[in-house]
């Protein structure tokens, strides 16, 4: 790992200020992607702005229909959180399911969200719920938000402050994951909230997708057998020693179905 | 760029200079002597290196030692409470052989205490085999190390710790 000036601010305001007047600074959540990344020398920053002492940044809220995660909130504190678990468990599922118990006790949902790594778990929810990203300059609509492979609407000097995610009527993920790192190979996640209903995919492409033929499908009829003969196409999709795009394009079939099923019980 | 960082380590106060870069991990064996918290992959996969910071298990080869700046670190040193006493856990892997080239057991120990006090002393043997997931053994020698950490889970609650 190179060596780099380290911060560590009390309050949005003064990260900001110091990601702004630095060049090549970099925010750091829980680490858990930054930190290996900088020890395999792949990234070089001037600075690291730590935001693990920006307490505004922590917590769960209720704020009317939606349920609100700050954006240093532990995976370990999404999955364990009442509000949550009685609201959204599919989400609470979800982030109990995300690498190890020692990576979900560091990790956050704000850090995952901004890396967006391909197969990382949460842009599958952030899509599906159609939640809003909240920044420290503004607010971005789930669609818009994931541009492509590590790739989000984030400005410079723009991080994510909190998620608003509306409560869902109906929701399930299911991820089939890679036997070896536990990665999503493919996650798929289905939900049915007031703005109707969404299917989104992770680890399947370059970054997460929609699925419009199996929303169609799911808003008739909200059953697995609605969407048992559609198929996703397997161009652009991952192809690697773990899977050919083809297998990936089945799993979104058979990961999407159960997760309906799961949704419906 | 050199930083003076503070912690309380096994309960003692405990200071020292270090890099930015220093990893927490660096930071025990290296300028605090305590080896017992080993390295395996230094890629945040195999668990060797779990140590508990304000209470929860984390992995320390992917934690700044500045990051740990005013916490309560606890490694497998500061576990038994006297030369010849071991805590429960530690006495459980002895009892079951839950250990072989003993390479991932301190890991394996912080990582079983953590879990036993999250599931509050009520396992199964399916739960402890799939919140072992960040904990690697290359002997394989899982299925003692599955038996020990459900001997230790009423031996810790009675024990009161």
């Amino acid at each position: 790992m190179y060596d780099f000036a380290y911060h560590r601010p009390k309050s949005v305001a003064d990260a900001i200020a110091l990601l702004k007047g630095k060049e090549e600074a970099r925010p750091m959540s829980g680490g858990m992607t930054l930190i290996p990344t900088l020890k395999q020398r792949l990234a070089r920053p001037s600075d690291v702005v730590d935001l693990g002492d920006v307490k505004e940044l922590a917590g769960i809220k209720l704020e009317g229909a939606n349920v609100v995660i700050g954006g240093m909130t532990k995976h370990a504190e999404v999955a364990t959180s009442a509000d949550v678990k009685s609201h959204i468990p599919a989400l609470a599922e979800l982030a109990g399911h995300i690498g190890d118990p020692q990576v979900r006790n560091r990790g956050t949902m704000g850090g995952s969200v901004a890396n967006n790594d391909p197969a990382a778990d949460y842009p599958a929810a952030v899509v599906a719920l159609n939640a809003t990203v909240t920044t420290n300059t503004g607010k971005h609509a789930a669609d818009g938000f994931f541009k492509g492979l590590f790739e989000t609407a984030l400005g410079e000097g723009e991080i994510v402050t909190s998620i608003s995610f509306p409560k869902a009527e109906k929701a399930a993920y299911m991820k089939f994951p890679n036997p070896a790192s536990r990665y999503a190979m493919v996650g798929v996640f289905v939900a049915k909230t007031a703005s109707g209903v969404r299917v989104a995919v992770t680890g399947a492409g370059p970054c997460v997708f929609r699925v419009k033929a199996m929303e169609e499908a799911l808003a008739k009829n909200f059953s697995s057998a609605a969407i048992k003969d559609i198929k996703v196409s397997a161009t652009d999709l991952n192809s690697d020693i773990h899977g050919s795009a083809e297998y990936r394009a089945h799993l979104v079939g058979v990961m999407a179905r159960r997760a309906v099923d799961a949704a419906n019980k | 760029m050199t930083i003076s960082v503070a912690m309380t380590v096994n309960g003692k106060a405990v200071s020292g200079k270090v890099e930015a870069r220093t990893l927490l991990v660096q930071f025990l064996r290296e300028n605090l002597g305590m080896t017992g918290t080993h390295v395996g992959c230094d890629t945040s996969q195999c668990g060797a290196c779990v140590v508990h910071v304000d209470g929860q298990s984390i992995k320390s080869c992917t934690m700044l030692a500045v990051q740990a700046e005013g916490a309560k670190v606890m490694t497998i040193e500061g576990l038994a409470p006297s030369a010849e006493k071991l805590h429960p856990m530690q006495e459980a892997f002895r009892d079951n052989h839950a250990l072989q080239c003993g390479f991932c057991t301190p890991g394996m120990v912080m990582s079983a205490i953590d879990m036993v006090k999250r599931h509050n002393y009520e396992l199964d043997e399916a739960t402890v085999r799939r919140e072992l997931e960040g904990n690697l053994c290359r002997c394989t020698g899982y299925h003692n190390i599955v038996k020990a950490i459900l001997a230790a889970a009423p031996a810790m609650k009675s024990a009161g710790v």
